[in-house]
């Protein structure tokens, strides 16, 4: 008995407000970030990730004021992700009451940024987001590279190296995504996550793709992920975070229950 | 009655004095002035990232006396949370051996390499996530917490003290007995992270603004 693994809804943000909105029973208006992220917090997540999609920067202040609020009123560990490009990005965003950002884009133009932000804050706030697509074909060894703007760049960079390089630079965490699955609900890329969470001696977070409960379980036995983050399974009502949780436990997983 | 968390650059400090408004009523301040610190009822002293940059800035913002100040008086309640837990010990083999403030005699040390559990799975390093804490020794701080409670980690070294007077919580991690948990006198101090580990977490730090040692 030990460790549980992690269960982590990924909410994506736009000007301060939850996209698209989550749909829990007895919440009037579903697109508060503060009444999604409690309610989340009381059905058992054990962490919860901000996605910032807000295009303009000037805009992006509703996003600091939106994570104060919550840090405010959850006593989970918050992630923050989507525009982290310097150091004093992350430092906002610390300072607001983010535990941990996820560096992505930034990390691929400047890889440096990483080791800079690792020494900076501590690697125990920097998770580095990994957008993998695989390009081998299916006759070949798999190989997957990395990915940039929603998985239309390819960088050319060999996923595995680069999640090696990543944590040498100083990644605490990394949050993998295959650009092949996401969106899919056809479960994880779980070649690319065994490959990845053997390559490296930090935790991994396995996302793109959740469908079903059985996704999850599949992620940690046989991708071998520390924790598993999907959105729209848990956003949607199809199933909740205490029902995921049992069905993990359920088959040998061991879950905070 | 005032609460201080001690603010020497280190960690992140709204979180922990967030969670404390949360529990109280009481006055909370983030700060490193003296007089507010000798002011205040209790203290709390936070600690996140490298052990050498945390005993480094210690000194720099002058704080450092007057948390042995404060641990030698043994009057005022203090919360050590993370590397404030660690700081408390002898010394850390981080960075090639830092020296800390010797309240606790024992060491901090890594976990080793290639841990593994009892089923030969790889353990991650950072330890990073929900564990258990088993309440090796009862304390008020524990008042109210299921034994074997789980808390939210997040590290790479982990606190190994001596005497086994002043070890209140034990977590497994691979083979690494952590201790989660350790004390003296006024002075408890914590690995994990109370003010992320949702209601149990809460209730330890109400638990610490309610403790009268």
């Amino acid at each position: 008995m030990g460790l549980a693994k992690r269960i982590i809804p990924c909410l994506d943000v736009d000007g301060g407000r939850v996209v698209k909105g989550v749909n829990f029973v007895g919440i009037r208006d579903a697109g508060d970030p503060v009444e999604i992220a409690k309610r989340y917090n009381q059905q058992g997540a054990d962490e919860i990730t901000f996605l910032d999609i807000t295009a303009s920067h000037e805009d992006r202040g509703t996003t600091v004021d939106m994570v104060e609020r919550i840090a405010g009123e959850v006593f989970i560990p918050l992630t923050v992700g989507g525009g982290i490009r310097t150091c004093d990005d992350i430092r906002t965003m610390l300072n607001a009451g983010a535990d941990k950002v996820s560096i992505n884009t930034a990390a691929v133009h400047d890889p440096d940024f990483v080791y800079e932000a690792a020494q900076r804050f501590g690697s125990q706030c920097i998770v580095v987001a990994i957008d993998a697509k695989r390009v081998s074909q299916s006759s070949e060894a798999p190989r997957w590279e990395i990915f940039t703007h929603g998985g239309r760049n390819a960088t050319g960079l060999d996923a595995i190296e680069w999640a090696q390089n990543m944590v040498a630079l100083g990644a605490g965490e990394l949050l993998l995504t295959s650009m092949d699955r996401d969106g899919t609900k056809a479960g994880f890329d779980l070649g690319l996550t065994h490959a990845i969470s053997e390559a490296v001696a930090v935790p991994v977070i396995a996302s793109g793709g959740v469908g079903n409960l059985d996704h999850l379980v599949a992620g940690v036995k046989e991708g071998g992920a520390d924790a598993v983050l999907a959105a729209s399974i848990f956003h949607f009502g199809e199933h909740s975070i205490p029902d995921a949780k049992r069905y993990m436990a359920e088959h040998g997983i061991e879950m905070r229950l | 009655m005032t609460i201080a968390v001690i603010d020497y650059g280190m960690g992140n400090l709204h979180s922990v004095a967030k969670a404390l408004e949360h529990v109280t009523h009481e006055h909370v301040v983030v700060t490193r002035d003296a007089r507010r610190i000798r002011g205040a009822t209790r203290l709390v002293l936070p600690g996140q990232g490298a052990i050498r940059d945390c005993m480094a800035e210690l000194e720099r913002s002058e704080v450092k006396g007057l948390v042995q100040e404060v641990l030698a008086d043994a009057e005022k309640p203090l919360l050590g949370i993370c590397v404030g837990e660690q700081m408390l010990l002898d010394d850390s083999e981080e960075n090639d051996g830092i020296a800390c403030l010797g309240f606790i005699p024992g060491k901090v040390r890594r976990f080793k390499h290639d841990l593994r559990d009892s089923q030969g799975h790889r353990l991650k390093v950072p330890h990073m996530g929900w564990n258990r804490v088993h309440q090796y020794h009862p304390h008020p701080l524990w008042d109210g917490i299921d034994d074997g409670e789980r808390f939210y980690f997040v590290h790479s070294y982990y606190v190994d003290a001596t005497e086994d007077a002043s070890v209140f919580g034990k977590t497994e991690y691979g083979d690494a007995q952590v201790h989660a948990a350790i004390g003296r006198g006024p002075v408890f101090a914590v690995q994990f992270h109370p003010e992320k580990s949702a209601g149990a977490g809460l209730r330890l730090l109400e638990n610490f603004v309610n403790w009268e040692p």
